[in-house]
């Protein structure tokens, strides 16, 4: 085992240690195939945690987003990022003849299962706010693969904003049954439908 | 069982972990045979029931005899990672805000570790006025430097108790391992394990009486199985089992039976208040509560032995002045 991989092993046991990182499976089975995870997100802890309840056989193959400008900025952070995580990387800054999509497409074109939040930014209203258009286009460009709805619980109460050392507090990851894009839906109602399932997933959670 | 007196400390260790693994056993296959037979729904689900307690006993007993193999510090060990998986359970019940994080890190990282440390260390003076003085007084201000105003008596008080029942009611147990009384060296383990067997056998007193009786319950919005006369009868169950172990202590054999009956008593008392801030968090279970606290549901089991382990603790040491 080389460093990277004991450190994803240390990780993931600590994020049980704090959280109990629970992963509750209510619409699909944690299978090898190839998915996009797409969930709330209140904290940063929030990857961690989808990944701890991940079984380990899919850790491997199931790749974070991360930016490029702030995840590549320091030695460490680059490492932890692409040896531990294997992160796929995105620019904020968008120029015009680049398709920020693009390093997604190119991983699921290899095989992989990606983790979104597309909500772009963390919320902690409780609510979460509109998705962004990517899950769409995915959705779009990639129809054979599953687009699972995620719901985070307790999360927020971890790590609050501006917070470093995380609080162990018990959490929950509940997967929901994959959403399929119906032929003919537009941006607008996949992007409504697809948070509604996400929402929806906290009552099941409670 | 003189002769079960005079066998030294390691002999008498062994034959209390053969006695208790062949009971286990026993049960174990009993239990086997009787999921062969073809049965009815409830049937199976009280088969169900009784899967998962048996499993909590194995795991408790494994647990137990890895703490005695690895001595004094594994045993303090066990006991810390018992009490930070309960507080850990218990906060996540409960109603806290985000101007409470400084404090519920001094909990797990300051507080929990120092007190299973001095337990170890038998720096018994400040091990017993450790929590209930100066971390009474130390969270409320760790609390209000969090500038928020809200339920704050509320929240401070929550804390406290949490930390009062998983933290300081569960380090009398390692204390107990540690206690040097005359004449008993080293012998603290059999004190634990007593103390476990006891409340054990309480509780299964009390529930299998609740179940047969049918009296009047003392606090029905509480709990519609607590009654005087399960609870008396769980003491008495828990009293006879002290007895039986009466040979691995120090006491005399009236002394074993009261002393096993006064834990027990409290142990029960100990799941009745838990039972009643289950109902004030709105879960049937801790466990229970798949959603946020897993499948594990400690707190449930451990809470009768956090009540009965101080208690239990300071009988000791009020009978033989040590």
């Amino acid at each position: 085992m080389n460093l990277a991989a004991a450190a994803g092993l240390f990780l993931a046991g600590l994020t049980r240690l704090i959280t109990g990182a629970q992963g509750h499976w209510y619409g699909c089975p944690p299978k090898a195939e190839q998915r996009v995870y797409f969930a709330n997100h209140q904290s940063h802890f929030d990857w961690v945690l989808i990944w701890a309840a991940l079984p380990s056989d899919l850790r491997a193959r199931t790749r974070p987003i991360a930016a490029r400008d702030y995840w590549t900025a320091s030695a460490f952070k680059q490492w932890l990022t692409t040896e531990v995580f294997n992160a796929v990387y995105v620019s904020r800054v968008r120029s015009a003849d680049e398709d920020p999509l693009e390093p997604l497409a190119e991983a699921l074109e290899n095989g992989d299962s990606l983790v979104i939040f597309p909500e772009g930014t963390r919320s902690n209203k409780g609510e979460p706010q509109a998705f962004k258009s990517g899950l769409y286009h995915l959705a779009q460009r990639f129809p054979e693969v599953q687009l699972i709805p995620a719901w985070i619980d307790n999360v927020q109460r971890v790590m609050p904003k501006g917070e470093v050392v995380p609080v162990p507090i018990l959490c929950s990851v509940t997967f929901g049954a994959p959403l399929q894009l119906e032929s003919g839906e537009d941006k607008d109602a996949f992007l409504v439908r697809a948070r509604e399932a996400v929402i929806a997933l906290r009552q099941v959670a409670d | 069982m003189g002769a079960l007196r005079n066998l030294d400390v390691t002999q008498q260790v062994a034959l209390l972990f053969v006695v208790l693994f062949g009971l286990l056993t026993l049960v174990t296959a009993v239990w086997l045979a009787r999921t062969l037979r073809e049965t009815d729904d409830a049937e199976r689900e009280r088969q169900e029931r009784f899967r998962r307690d048996l499993r909590a006993v194995w795991v408790g007993a494994l647990l137990f005899w890895v703490a005695w193999v690895s001595g004094a510090i594994g045993a303090t060990l066990l006991f810390a990672v018992l009490s930070f998986v309960a507080l850990r359970e218990f906060i996540t019940l409960t109603h806290t805000r985000r101007a409470d994080h400084r404090s519920l890190l001094l909990a797990f990282f300051g507080i929990l570790p120092l007190q299973f440390v001095l337990a170890g260390a038998q720096s018994l003076n400040l091990f017993m006025v450790f929590i209930p003085v100066y971390t009474f007084l130390a969270i409320p201000v760790v609390s209000a430097f969090g500038d928020d105003p809200q339920r704050f008596l509320e929240r401070t008080a929550k804390i406290q108790w949490g930390i009062m029942v998983c933290i300081y009611g569960m380090s009398h147990a390692p204390a107990l391992l540690l206690l040097e009384l005359p004449q008993y060296n080293e012998r603290g383990a059999f004190l634990v394990l007593y103390l476990v067997a006891v409340v054990t056998a309480a509780y299964i007193g009390q529930e299998s009486a609740a179940r047969r009786l049918r009296s009047l319950p003392v606090a029905r919005h509480i709990s519609r199985s607590f009654s005087w006369r399960a609870w008396s009868i769980g003491a008495v169950a828990a009293g006879l089992v002290g007895g039986l172990l009466y040979w691995a202590t120090p006491f005399k054999p009236w002394q074993a039976v009261g002393m096993g009956g006064i834990a027990g008593a409290c142990g029960m008392l100990g799941d009745f208040v838990m039972q009643a801030l289950k109902r004030d968090a709105g879960v049937r279970h801790w466990g229970g509560k798949v959603s946020v606290t897993g499948a594990v549901g400690l707190l449930d089991r451990v809470a009768p032995l956090c009540f009965a382990a101080p208690v239990f603790f300071h009988s000791v040491r009020w009978l033989y002045g040590a």
